[in-house]
């Protein structure tokens, strides 16, 4: 591993916002993250983004709050001046012709939310369950595409200060999660790039999650398997496949670090499919490590 | 037609072979959350089908340039069907399989310009800005897009079997949905809201001065707002179109020949994803025909966890490092082997109706033609 003190890290700015494709596991590692932090004494707050709740139950003693564009868009058109028919707007489905008409907004006032929350000083550190990596892209670059479109007013103002939150490394960093498998090393070496330069946020370590730490395991057809005669073949055949697993696995942790210079956080695979608060706090031990 | 239960299945039926699930089958519909194999089962049922004679098309959602590669495209999938050579190219294959990426806004200007009473009215909505934006990013576009590709190429001679690859969509119902996203759209109080001044014969500046879109003016600015007025100006007349054209993709998506395939993967999310997706199906009155679960760890024989661990315990005993490592990991693997297999019981149980198959994890990634053999032996018995 070449991380050194990651927790050190990922805490020097007080938002982060984990991203990645779909399946690499944001929400275990937004969920890690908060924990290892939590248990270094800090206040963290959990932010998810529409979608199914999870981390309730993966971070059943944190703050966790949800926060869906709908409701963010609502709140703030109340907040600007709108507040007799911020709920007509919304209730007439004039929000999703707000949205479509100005792409972007919906995801800014979003951010504008975090951005907030990010203010009051109330958090330590705020880890973000961030969109899928596709969306990610948009999501960051919508302050400075609606920057770009819009000439003036509360719209320009809001994305001009989720700008310059995106864009001090003190503030927030972007944590990309990815497997080590081909098609999401792809996808992160991509979003990677996209994001520095167009958004120019800050990119903390890499998580590459559900990496295999068993040792290199030695040739079976040179082990002496003494009298034993049952299941040798079964032996063989697991360890041809576990060999020829971290062989892949290595080469593309190499692809990976030496297509993007950042250092690696590597989340070991559990053995089980799904995961407990108490895998979570395995994880976070390991992250701090 | 059999009584269906309340999963649309038909109760006590024996569920036909995966085989036969595609054989009967003019359109698949390949459903199922973000990295769980999708794109490659579709491609692996393609290429099977070719070979038992269908002129497939495959119709993926994103570049899937590994997938590209390994079918030998060169040039990777583009927005037109290209013929696939990889895999098909023996003599005895009388079939063909062709392959695509859905390119969303080229299909969504296809779908204007089909509806539009003459090329300007068409001309003035692919240049409105509104429009641009409604064909890059309002949700559910690239659903309402796939959908119509699915349409467009089940009527195209040169098929006879359409397999589909869904969006990774937060919400799974969005493909179902999809035709009727923009009928929807122009359905809208405020479309209808902003039509009334042409109705009235008055001037699209005065739709500016009603109080909503005044106040809507002020948030996105009015330009902006000027914009959405003159697309849904420029959609005038072309609503029923729109809506006849969902009504006949909503047939197509409920036609007794076509069917739909879960794929899902051992990660606890990836289930959860795949059980909500066959209870939101039924509810739709649609059945699950096929269910794929990819990248599941090999058993590797039928010994128990407790026997490989007692070995390497012996091995280790004994001062035998490598071969105690060779026993543990036999029971690392059967331990992970066991426990996926108790996660996805429930799903199994409650697809128990579909044709199930159980596709291992291979040692390496897909990257080739051999690769998608392998799977489809899995696949297809």
């Amino acid at each position: 591993m070449s991380n050194v003190n990651p927790l050190a890290d990922l805490a020097s700015s007080n938002l982060v916002i984990v991203a990645g494709k779909g399946g690499v596991g944001k929400t275990t590692v937004t969920a890690v993250v908060a924990r290892a932090a939590a248990d270094a004494g800090r206040r963290v707050l959990v932010i998810e983004l529409d979608g199914k709740p999870a981390l309730d139950e993966l971070v059943p003693d944190l703050d966790v709050r949800h926060i869906s564009a709908a409701e963010s868009l609502e709140e703030y058109l109340f907040e600007h001046g709108f507040k007799r028919i911020a709920r007509r707007l919304t209730s007439t489905g004039v929000i999703d012709v707000i949205g479509t008409a100005a792409p972007g907004i919906d995801d800014l006032v979003v951010l504008g939310k975090i951005k907030q929350l990010e203010r009051s000083g109330e958090w330590d550190l705020i880890v973000v369950d961030g969109p899928a990596a596709g969306h990610a892209i948009t999501f960051l670059t919508a302050a400075s595409g609606l920057l770009d479109a819009v000439r003036g007013g509360p719209v320009r103002e809001q994305a001009q200060d989720v700008l310059d939150m995106l864009r001090s490394p003190e503030r927030c960093q972007v944590l990309l999660v990815t497997l080590p498998e081909a098609t999401p090393v792809n996808e992160l070496i991509e979003t990677s790039f996209a994001l520095e330069e167009r958004v120019g946020v800050q990119l903390g370590p890499i998580v590459v999650n559900r990496v295999d730490q068993t040792p290199p395991l030695p040739d079976p057809t040179s082990v002496d398997f003494g009298r034993a005669r049952v299941q040798v073949d079964d032996a063989v055949a697991a360890a041809h496949f576990r060999s020829t697993r971290l062989r892949v696995q290595g080469s593309e942790i190499d692809r990976l670090s030496s297509s993007v210079p950042l250092p690696q956080i590597h989340l070991s695979a559990r053995p089980v499919a799904g995961l407990s608060p108490g895998d979570i706090a395995v994880l976070a031990a390991e992250l701090v490590r | 037609m059999s009584p269906r239960n309340e999963f649309g299945e038909v109760p006590g039926a024996f569920p036909d072979s995966f085989g036969d699930v595609v054989d009967g089958a003019s359109v698949l519909v390949c459903c199922g959350s973000g990295g769980v194999g999708k794109t490659t089962t579709a491609a692996v049922i393609g290429l099977e089908a070719a070979r038992r004679g269908r002129r497939v098309v495959v119709v993926t959602i994103d570049p899937a340039r590994r997938l590209a590669d390994a079918l030998g495209l060169v040039d990777g999938l583009t927005g037109e069907p290209q013929q696939v050579r990889a895999g098909v190219e023996n003599a005895a294959v009388t079939g063909e399989l062709w392959a695509m990426m859905l390119d969303t806004p080229a299909m969504f200007e296809r779908v204007v310009r089909a509806h539009a009473p003459d090329p300007e009215q068409a001309d003035r909505i692919v240049e409105n800005r509104f429009y641009r934006n409604i064909a890059g990013a309002l949700s559910g576009t690239q659903e309402y897009m796939a959908s119509e590709a699915l349409h467009e190429l089940h009527g195209d001679e040169r098929f006879d079997l359409v397999v589909v690859d869904t969006p990774p969509s937060r919400n799974a119902l969005d493909f179902l949905d999809a035709p009727g996203v923009l009928a929807r759209f122009l359905d809208h109080k405020l479309f209808k809201l902003m039509m009334m001044p042409t109705r009235t014969g008055l001037r699209m500046l005065t739709v500016a001065t009603q109080p909503i879109l005044k106040a809507i003016g002020r948030v996105v600015g009015s330009d902006v707002l000027a914009d959405a007025v003159a697309f849904f100006q420029a959609f005038a007349g072309m609503d029923v179109g729109f809506r006849q054209r969902a009504e006949a993709v909503t047939a197509l998506l409920r036609a007794e020949t076509t069917r739909f395939i879960l794929v899902a993967s051992p990660q606890r999310d990836a289930i959860t994803e795949a059980s909500w997706f066959a209870d939101q199906l039924a509810q739709q009155g649609f059945a699950v025909h096929g269910t794929v679960v990819n990248r599941l760890h090999p058993r590797f024989g039928d010994g128990s966890v407790a026997d490989a661990v007692e070995r390497a315990a012996s091995a280790s005993r004994r001062g035998h490092d490598d071969l105690a490592a060779v026993w543990s990991n036999l029971a690392d693997l059967r331990t992970i082997a066991i426990a996926e297999r108790a996660e996805l019981a429930p799903l199994l149980d409650r697809v128990a109706g579909s044709a199930v198959v159980e596709v291992p994890m291979l040692p390496s990634d897909v990257h080739d033609v051999m690769a998608l053999d392998l799977l489809a032996r899995h696949l297809f018995g």
